[in-house]
């Protein structure tokens, strides 16, 4: 995402020159970072110093093969050289200054719990919903067509509906367990969540119908279409990441981070080493800067896992929606194995064996996608962005575009650790008695009965011999 | 099987062409004609496209209950050839062969979709019934206990190995023409295969399931058509100037009475074929010989394994069977003639929109596969919603425990598992 940054060059620094520097406080900074998602630590915003308009300038100078931009740029080089020397040292101090308050932030909102940064993730998501809606309407059109709107909204609160609804059944139905009557309800509302969710669909599908005008088909369908992608685009990553928050928050926080990282990394090693251009996509990014991001990532990747599992806080899974302290047995992923160091080693180091947590491996494919496979979600973004002509996604963001923007990588991180969580290591230790213990607690005597009657039959035709 | 034109017949050539000659002028002219003019009944030569109509709709029929006869399997399998037809159709719908000649190869990205959401849908459905009949000593066993663990695994990393294959096609002056053929293909992989898989769902619970929502949008269908045909002055909605309201509300009545008559009556119902045995067990004989609801069928096979009924429990289970039928009647049927009919209309405003006279020309003097299948795909969604919601009494959480324990426990386990709790049960039960 910082790539991006470089990308529209000329016109955010003709931001940054005209606009002064309410843009770059403190509070729209730790807006901005919070977008970025959670890193505990913020090497990239201390080392803004060198993406100053000067250092830029420099950067795109050295990769020259870039047609229209490198003209465009040149014209207005002379002037930024001449403005940037004078607020380098103001802007890197203002950047400090938001990096405590975002880093503050940051810790303050993990400390508050796995609650808020679902709140957290849900106001991304509203803003990044908002952003996309208004992309790629036409105000000309909008004003015959009344109410319109509306019906992305409407689409937009049943999609929140469903998603939510599901991924949080278990926890919903944990947390009111004590009052019976809530209970009933809320559990009524979990088996017929289906059912809602369909019917307001099919209303605003009718809705949609009922609204056609005569000669705006193509704009309306165009919008209903847009409508969806962006629903499924918003909400399948930010579901995914939902669930992992309530898997534990180290499962949120290490590939947020490893992205983070990644970019930071491939910013520094193209800022030194970058000479051949990587993609056409983005002219910006090179091979040297993605090599070397790739290789500090995986190697980051696996020391970050080693820190952040130490702390119960962030490995717990959250079966309810309290927000009270935590106390659980991480299971075995993130108990310690110790490992005795070769001789050689030993020999002049002051420790005699390392402890990994078998988390750690895990941690170091989570890191490779990141750095090989999540940059591509950027190269969808700027590749769309050319497709329709438009320079950010919005303008949230004072200096960056809007949420999209920072976000685009992310979201196919959050995917791919949804579906490695539920595939390699949620799965990995059950044992009848574990399931027995699950069954005994969290079924009814009827549900229990069922299980038995449909295992009975499974087996039973098992034993038959089947096909 | 819903067409423009109010029938599921299909007509020759001419009248059709005539029909929609007519509708666009009058699409063009705005409210110039006199309303009545293009309504089916006064259409002079209405009688020979009726008998046309009448003609291939018995042909239609007659092929479908083939298909029905020969069991699940066909019927799945008719159900998934429909379906690459018609994503055949969608994807070639608004492609424009001057872009594609420079993007070679791009169609086949389409294919790779495609084949991955076959995957991933039927994947899931059908590696769940095959490890309820196999045998746990056969490699085969290994095989789909693994391709369900990993289900969705291999199935996102095929969708992303297609999303990076995207990017790196992308050309320089076509981005925006590839994009759009992205989303395009999203959304019709989206329609296609919620409806198909929901419809495969439903078969595999019983070929009634599958056959009573079909056949409610067909007799709509036919009967908005005749109504329509002999009464028909008020249209209906602007979308479809040929629909009137005496048609609809003349359908409406009829697809409610056929609903109440399907479920008493039984006719409908089939046996699942051998393949799925374990859908099947030996009934009470009393029952067997009374009535042969699938509805009773399933309800009874599914309690029959708790050895606590006595008769009397069978009989409550059949009264309450019974009147579980006549709510299912009752919202199958307001269901297909009040709400289904807005696919089809969605499918009218849809190519107004984009111009397009059929969606496709499989079928000769019908138009294409998606212009028989869009209420069907409406009907197909709700049917699968409400029968899981309403007619099984399912728990989300016994499911998702019964995945883990066959996926997670070797047989040995599974089968310790099996004894533990019944020994808990009989412990609750004794004390």
């Amino acid at each position: 995402a910082m790539e991006k940054d470089l990308n529209q060059n000329s016109p955010r620094i003709r931001k940054i020159r005209d606009n002064s520097y309410p843009p770059n406080t403190p509070t729209s900074r730790m807006n901005n970072n919070n977008q970025r998602d959670n890193h505990p630590n913020s090497p990239r915003d201390y080392n803004y110093s060198p993406s100053s308009p000067t250092a830029r300038l420099r950067w795109r100078n050295r990769s020259n093969e870039i047609p229209a931009e490198v003209k465009r740029g040149n014209a207005s080089n002379v002037r930024n050289l001449l403005l940037g020397d004078k607020n380098k040292y103001r802007s890197m101090w203002i950047r400090t200054c938001s990096s405590l308050w975002m880093l503050g932030g940051v810790f303050f909102i993990i400390y508050m719990g796995h609650l808020y940064i679902w709140a957290m993730v849900v106001g991304i998501q509203i803003f990044m919903a908002k952003e996309l809606f208004f992309l790629l309407r036409r105000a000309h059109e909008e004003r015959r067509l009344p109410g319109f709107r509306l019906l992305n909204w409407h689409f937009f609160f049943t999609a929140m509906l469903f998603v939510y609804g599901r991924i949080l059944q278990q926890q919903l139905v944990n947390t009111v367990s004590s009052d019976r009557f809530i209970y009933k309800l809320v559990s009524g509302l979990i088996k017929y969540q289906m059912v809602i969710c369909y019917f307001l669909y099919i209303a605003g599908f009718m809705w949609f119908i009922l609204t056609l005008k005569k000669k705006m088909y193509k704009y309306q369908f165009g919008q209903y279409a847009w409508t969806h992608m962006i629903l499924i685009v918003v909400f399948t990553q930010s579901s995914f990441t939902v669930a992992n928050i309530f898997e534990g928050i180290f499962w949120f926080l290490l590939p947020a981070a490893l992205i983070a990282m990644n970019d930071v990394a491939a910013y520094f090693f193209g800022f030194y080493f970058g000479k051949t251009p990587l993609i056409k996509l983005s002219p910006k990014k090179t091979w040297e800067g993605f090599i070397g991001a790739s290789v500090a990532t995986t190697i980051s990747a696996f020391l970050f896992a080693n820190v952040l599992g130490q702390f119960q806080w962030l490995t717990c899974p959250r079966k309810d929606l309290s927000t009270g302290w935590l106390h659980c047995d991480p299971g075995p992923l993130f108990r310690p194995e110790y490992y005795p160091l070769p001789t050689w080693i030993a020999s002049f180091s002051p420790w005699k064996e390392i402890s990994i947590l078998p988390v750690q491996w895990h941690a170091f494919s989570l890191g490779l996608f990141a750095s090989v496979i999540a940059p591509f979600g950027g190269f969808f973004a700027s590749g769309f962005k050319r497709a329709f002509k438009i320079k950010d996604f919005g303008d949230s963001i004072p200096g960056h575009g809007g949420f999209t923007d920072r976000m685009d990588c992310q979201m196919v991180m959050a995917i791919f650790a949804y579906i490695y969580i539920q595939s390699f290591i949620v799965h990995q230790d059950y044992s009848v008695e574990m399931i027995l213990d699950h069954i005994s607690i969290s079924l009814g005597h009827e549900e229990q009965k069922m299980l038995y009657a449909k295992l009975g039959d499974i087996l039973r035709h098992k034993l038959q011999g089947g096909v | 099987m819903h067409k423009e034109n109010t029938g599921d017949a299909p007509s020759a050539p001419t009248p059709r062409v005539r029909h929609h000659r007519k509708r666009n002028f009058d699409a063009v002219a705005g409210a110039g004609k006199p309303n009545g003019s293009h309504l089916l009944v006064n259409d002079k030569s209405k009688y020979k496209s009726f008998l046309i109509r009448a003609y291939s709709t018995v042909w239609m029929i007659g092929g479908f209950a083939l298909i029905v006869y020969l069991g699940h399997l066909y019927i799945t399998a008719m159900v998934v050839v429909l379906q690459i037809f018609m994503a055949r159709e969608l994807f070639n719908l608004l492609r424009r062969t001057h872009e594609d000649k420079q993007l070679p190869g791009f169609r086949l990205l389409n294919w790779h979709f495609f084949f991955t959401a076959m995957l991933f849908v039927y994947g899931r459905i059908l590696s769940q019934r095959l490890v309820n009949t196999v045998t746990p000593d056969k490699v085969l066993y290994r095989l789909v206990t693994s391709l369900i663990k990993y289900h969705m695994a291999i199935c996102y990393s095929l969708y992303i190995s297609g999303f990076v294959w995207f990017i790196l096609t992308l050309k320089k002056k076509m981005y925006k023409y590839q994009f759009s053929q992205y989303a395009w293909t999203h959304m019709i992989l989206i329609v296609v295969f919620t409806q198909s898989s929901f419809t495969v769902a439903n078969i595999f619970e019983g070929i009634f399931w599958f056959l009573l929502p079909a056949s409610l949008i067909a007799i709509n269908d036919i009967f908005a058509y005749i109504c329509g045909f002999f009464f028909g002055r008020t249209p209906l909605i602007k979308l479809s100037p040929k629909k009137t309201w005496e048609g609809f509300i003349g359908a409406s009545i009829t697809t409610m009475i056929s609903a109440f008559l399907d479920l008493s009556t039984g006719w409908l119902q089939c046996d699942p074929g051998p393949l799925f045995k374990q859908e099947t067990h030996a009934l009470p004989g009393w029952i067997s010989n009374w009535v042969r609801l699938d509805a009773v069928q399933y309800w009874n096979s599914y309690t029959s394994n708790l050895h606590l009924l006595s008769k009397r429990k069978e009989a409550f289970y059949f009264a309450a069977a019974l009147e579980r039928n006549f709510c299912y009647a009752l919202c199958l049927g307001l269901f297909a003639s009040i709400i289904a009919p807005f696919g089809g209309f969605f499918a009218s405003g849809f190519k107004r929109a984009f111009k397009v006279k059929d969606f496709g020309d499989s079928i000769p003097g019908h138009g294409g596969i998606t212009d028989r299948m869009d209420c069907q795909m409406v009907m197909a969604v709700f049917a699968y919603i409400y029968h899981q919601s309403f007619v099984v009494p399912q728990s989300l959480s016994v499911d998702k425990l019964l995945d883990q324990i066959i996926t997670s426990l070797t047989l040995e386990e599974q089968q310790a598992l099996f004894t533990k709790l019944g020994q808990m049960l009989q412990e609750v039960i004794g004390s």
